[in-house]
């Protein structure tokens, strides 16, 4: 078992770095990390915070985009792939579970992850920390976020599988996987906002917005990093309105939401015919 | 010897369409057997059904005395698809280390595998730069991996030249000789005569023939085409000895049932002296296939 699974993430991960989707996903968080990280370097002394919770601050609005976009990216083509190819029907005659491939290609993708959020979100760390020695106060935050991005990589991952899975062909997966990262990433924050501004402190702003925020693994991933962080002020917007879910909540939904959905695609994956 | 392969009264339809008609077969131990039909004939949804990858409506099967998909069927049945199919940015060495790595087998013979199949220098190349031969001996390669009992191919042939060929079927020799039961679908009969055990022939989803060529030419009892040519001037003459003949530009054809042939040879020896040449022409491969498998009033 474990050995089907370690040839398959090996054989995932050649096929991902020939494809250059290692150095696109490492150059895209080291990119954009630096960038946040020089951008974010200015008002560290009226906050009274250390210079690294800050940039984790900035790290944590950029992951909820770019994290998921990375996932999906990474994995719109796992299955959908091995249809068009007709790659599927063969691997499916080996003796080879169909979750072990599933397994085998998460680890590989959670691994390529992995290096790139470490090479992103260290090297903001250490510009940070060589700027200002007290930026070290901040690593607790840097570390919370490092491993809530793995596992909010790992929730779109999921998606990204199951996606790939339902639309069986790459192209429809490329399309389907664009549109639910725009709905849950970008669009759901703006009519959760739109609500509640229309609500104007009812009973959607106090009871169904909180829920709402909890369902989104994105919101739950923002919520969750920007309540734990001392420099959750310099944050604006849904974090600053849901300030009053309790921290365990968010926690809960940023651990539940990867077997959640990593369930839906072993599910999708196995309605597949080979 | 029990059989590697039993099928017997499998039946499948997709939304109505019988795919597959109360099929019964089997294949044992060191056994050569060609399947045989034209496309959508049910060959491909025959060996889907065994390697378990699709599940058929009723019928039993049994694949080295398990359930096709299972894990304990599945270690031991390798199966080569139509159109061996690899992800391009892989090494053939990487895509056959990957299906060792599978099955569990010492990764070891990796290279020796694909120095069977003819592969040994292309092996640190990309499969995308691979031409539709080499791709079809990957697949065949990867199909021999951990002496399977049951080699399932579907069109193996198809893309490889004749001289590959040859050594195809030497492999398929050396496998059967090992005990392993080959079932393989083709189209090119005349490899598939010589090179096999057993034939069986699909037509419409149903299992129109089985046995070795010799057993299908006698059931199937097609007539004997012989060829007469005439000497200069005495055509008209042989005509009228064979008003059944057909006239052609070089001389007269005939037909006659297998029975008939030799009484109708020794008339024609009786007119020696009018007949320049005689060809006998048995009916070939093709007009057997194509005879039964035209039966049900396809």
């Amino acid at each position: 078992m474990i050995a089907r699974i370690l040839a398959t993430a090996r054989i995932e991960a050649n096929i991902a770095r020939r494809n250059r989707w290692v150095l696109i996903a490492v150059l895209l968080m080291v990119v954009f990390s630096l960038v946040l990280s020089a951008a974010g370097s200015a008002p560290t002394g009226a906050l009274g915070a250390d210079r690294l919770s800050v940039v984790v601050a900035s790290l944590t609005s950029l992951s909820v985009y770019l994290v998921p976009l990375v996932a999906l990216l990474m994995s719109f083509d796992a299955i959908a792939g091995e249809v068009e190819r007709g790659t599927l029907p063969l691997l499916l005659t080996y003796p080879v579970a169909r979750w072990e491939v599933l397994a085998g290609k998460l680890l590989a993708h959670v691994a390529i992850l992995i290096v790139a959020l470490v090479a992103g979100y260290g090297s903001a760390a250490l510009i940070a920390i060589l700027n200002d020695a007290e930026a070290v106060a901040g690593l607790g935050a840097l570390w919370r976020l490092t491993w809530t991005s793995v596992l909010l990589g790992a929730t779109f991952l999921g998606i990204g599988y199951a996606v790939s899975a339902l639309s069986r062909r790459a192209s429809g997966a490329a399309g389907l996987a664009i549109g639910v990262w725009l709905g849950l990433v970008v669009l759901y924050d703006l009519g959760l906002l739109a609500a509640v501004v229309a609500d104007d402190g009812g009973f959607f702003t106090t009871q169904v917005f909180p829920a709402a925020l909890l369902a989104n693994p994105a919101d739950a991933f923002r919520l969750f990093n920007l309540s734990a962080a001392e420099a959750s002020a310099a944050a604006s917007g849904v974090a600053g309105a849901a300030g009053a879910i309790p921290q365990w909540q968010s926690l809960g939904s940023v651990v539940i939401w990867p077997f959640l959905a990593l369930a839906l695609a072993a599910l999708t994956f196995r309605k597949v015919d080979a | 010897m029990t059989s590697t392969l039993t099928i017997s009264r499998l039946t499948k339809s997709f939304g109505g369409v019988h795919a597959l008609t109360d099929v019964s077969l089997t294949v044992t131990p060191g056994e050569r057997v060609a399947l045989l039909g034209h496309n959508g004939a049910g060959k491909s949804t025959l060996m889907k059904i065994i390697l378990g990858l699709i599940s058929p409506d009723s019928g039993e099967i049994s694949v080295c005395g398990a359930t096709p998909g299972d894990a304990e069927a599945r270690e031991r049945v390798a199966y080569l698809p139509e159109n061996a199919a690899f992800h391009s940015a892989l090494t053939g060495l990487e895509q056959i280390t990957f299906y060792m790595r599978l099955r569990g087998v010492d990764l070891k013979g990796a290279r020796d595998l694909l120095g069977r199949v003819g592969l040994g220098d292309a092996a640190t190349r990309r499969l995308g730069t691979y031409s539709k031969g080499m791709r079809q001996r990957v697949g065949l390669a990867q199909a021999l991996i951990g002496h399977p009992r049951l080699l399932v191919l579907d069109e193996p042939t198809s893309g490889l030249d004749p001289v590959s060929r040859r050594d195809f079927y030497e492999l398929l020799d050396g496998l059967a000789a090992e005990g392993a039961a080959i079932l393989l679908s083709s189209h090119a009969l005349t490899e598939v005569e010589a090179r096999t055990d057993r034939l069986l022939i699909l037509s419409g989803g149903r299992m129109v023939a089985e046995g070795s060529l010799s057993d299908l030419r006698s059931e199937a009892a097609l007539p004997v085409a012989l060829h007469v040519t005439a000497i200069n001037g005495y055509a008209s003459e042989l005509m009228e000895a064979f008003p059944n003949a057909i006239q052609t530009k070089e001389g007269l054809h005939l037909t006659c049932a297998q029975d008939d042939k030799l009484a109708t040879l020794a008339r024609i020896s009786e007119m020696r002296g009018k007949v320049a040449d005689l060809e006998v022409i048995p009916p070939s491969l093709e007009d057997i296939y194509s005879h039964f498998s035209r039966r049900d009033g396809q």
